[in-house]
């Protein structure tokens, strides 16, 4: 079976800037995708190049084993859920859904009969008549998703989908997604800077930083094992320790993670001296000088918080601290 | 009303107001009154009786019907030729990023900023350098360059207000370019080219001074009009053709100031 997008070398440059350079990537049928990077980083310009509204500069692009490049938006299997929806404002949320179908000429109570099961999909039944303007941003969202759902496209392209949401309403979403995504096995390609939101929803990550893939894997993976310090320090915040560093507190002479929820403030180890603290609710962060670089550590609730100021040593299990080699 | 306080405005500044109005629009009132006199060689005030009967012979004045028709030929198809020049612009402009993209912008407005003697003048010489005999034709090109700016300004503002991702959606759904513009591009926008037409309708339908540099023998409405001032000849039948013209430019003028200030419920729907 082929990948449902594979990424042979791809590379989009504006002029001098080299937006994707030499991207490789797979993306399997049936998996939650996610594309993870600063703003800039070139996420959003691969899924462009999903979805064709922008073509590479050079390389090969293949969508489910057919050749991508020179293929007009129109004529790919794929539909996106835009950042900013990009509802029709002259539509009823009815007809918006259907937009696709009546394009492909399907006819008018066949299509408005799809539309209402796809708005059922996604919990708004009974609101075809809305114009979008009278909707909630949550709302219009779900109205995006319809209308790209209800096209059965091969793998359906997510702009930040959860950006402009509430924190209330995002979590909810992501779950919804999630569902959503196992129940219909469509191959789901989203993209964020937000860490927290691909790790709970993706099967696979893809980290981006200036055009480049970082790194590729499980959440697992990327969390527990980063291969750069760009990806242990953007993908949950790590300590990222210098080679110098590394081996002062008995350890090859290499760059290492060290999560901050695996360091524990106890009687024996390396002293620290606390800087600042703050409170999270369900933790405190703490931040420590450790012979004059900088570390955080996650101290659970209830237990006593260490003023600033104050000398503490720290601990953690050997394995917790992950190597990256010298040259990371 | 927003405040009590300025519910009232002082009685000095009412009658300035009205003097300001009376101003702009007495003389226009003067012209229908004459449409209505009895005299008509000279005009004396007040009539010295009124009659409906020049409306019955600007009916059967040929050269009225003939000039009349001109200026509507004219008008349409400037309008016509505007639209589709004005709006291929506008989303050229608003669309695409180039290098120079505000200069261009800025010299496609130039010609509503120049004054219409020299853009007469500038196009009688450019016919004339072409070999390009004065015809109807040379009077529609003159107009469109004025009306292809109205049609322009209206619809670039809408194309700004439209989100980008609108037609990418379209696209993205299925649609060629041809199915974008009819279902998405042309209902958000369409509003604003019916108000551009409109305008430029009503600008190209009283033109005088581009019309006089480009015209050949044609005379349209507002230059039959001219010419008849000249001769005192059943004078008030000019009167009865200006309440026409007026009928004809303000309505359209009237109805394009209320598309446009609906069309933010179109197209402005937020984020």
């Amino acid at each position: 079976m082929p990948h449902a997008v594979s990424f042979q070398k791809v590379s989009r440059h504006f002029g001098s800037v080299r937006a994707v350079d030499a991207v490789d990537l797979e993306v399997e049928p049936g998996e939650f995708f996610a594309m993870l990077g600063p703003s800039g980083s070139g996420k959003t310009t691969c899924l462009r190049l999903i979805a064709g509204f922008e073509q590479p500069t050079s390389g090969h692009i293949e969508i489910f084993g057919e050749t991508a490049e020179g293929v007009p938006p129109y004529r790919r299997n794929v539909n996106t859920v835009f950042q900013d929806y990009a509802l029709f404002p002259h539509l009823n949320v009815a007809d918006n859904v259907a937009y696709g179908l009546m394009i492909r000429g399907v006819g008018g109570t066949e299509r408005l009969r799809e539309a209402e099961a796809a708005l059922e999909m996604v919990k708004l039944p009974g609101y075809g008549a809305r114009k979008p303007g009278e909707l909630s941003g949550g709302q219009r969202q779900r109205v995006a998703l319809a209308r790209a759902l209800v096209n059965k496209p091969k793998v359906l392209l997510l702009d930040e989908p959860l950006g402009a949401l509430d924190l209330k309403l995002r979590e909810q979403m992501q779950d919804e997604l999630r569902l959503l995504q196992k129940s219909l096995g469509i191959t789901f390609v989203f993209v964020t800077h937000d860490q927290g939101e691909a790790l709970s929803m993706a099967d696979r990550i893809a980290v981006f930083n200036h055009g480049r893939i970082m790194q590729t894997g499980t959440p697992e993976e990327i969390y527990r094992r980063p291969k750069t310090r760009f990806v242990a320090d953007f993908v949950g915040s790590s300590n990222v320790l210098s080679p110098a560093l590394t081996q002062r507190l008995g350890g090859p002479a290499e760059w290492a993670s060290l999560r901050p929820e695996d360091i524990r403030l106890s009687t024996e180890g390396a002293e620290a001296v606390v800087t600042a603290t703050s409170f999270l609710g369900s933790a405190t962060r703490v931040t420590l000088d450790l012979a004059g670089e900088k570390l955080t550590v996650l101290h659970p609730a209830g237990a006593p918080v260490p003023a600033p100021g104050a000398k503490v040593r720290i601990a953690w299990d050997k394995a917790a601290l992950h190597l990256m080699g010298p040259e990371a | 009303m927003r405040s009590d306080r300025h519910t009232r405005a002082p009685l000095r500044l009412k009658i300035a107001a009205g003097i300001g109005l009376a101003f702009l629009h007495l003389p226009i009132l003067l012209i229908f009154l004459y449409a209505f006199t009895t005299e008509e060689k000279s005009y004396q005030f007040p009539p010295p009786g009124l009659t409906l009967k020049w409306f019955a012979v600007t009916w059967n004045r040929p050269d009225v019907w003939e000039a009349l028709g001109l200026s509507v030929r004219v008008a349409s198809i400037s309008t016509v030729v505007a639209l589709t020049l004005g709006t291929l612009c506008a989303a050229a402009i608003s669309q695409t990023r180039f290098f120079g993209r505000e200069a261009i912008s800025l010299l496609v407005i130039l010609p509503i900023a120049l004054p219409g003697i020299i853009t007469g003048i500038s196009l009688r010489s450019a016919f004339n350098l072409a070999e390009i005999p004065f015809s109807f034709w040379t009077i529609v090109l003159g107009h469109a360059t004025f009306c292809v700016v109205v049609v322009y300004n209206n619809a670039v503002a809408r194309f700004r207000r439209m989100s980008g991702s609108l037609i990418e959606a379209s696209m993205d759904l299925g649609a060629d370019g041809f199915q974008t513009f009819r279902h998405v591009i042309l209902p958000n926008i369409g509003t604003a080219l019916l108000a551009g037409g409109m305008l430029a309708f009503a600008l190209s339908f009283d033109e005088v001074i581009v019309t006089t540099f480009t015209a050949g023998q044609q005379a349209t409405l507002p230059i039959w009009m001219l010419e008849e001032l000249v001769r005192p000849r059943q004078r008030p039948v000019t009167n009865v053709v200006a309440m026409v013209v007026v009928l004809v430019t303000f309505l359209p003028i009237l109805a394009a100031y209320y598309l446009t200030r609906d069309g933010d419920q179109i197209s402005g729907q937020g984020k």
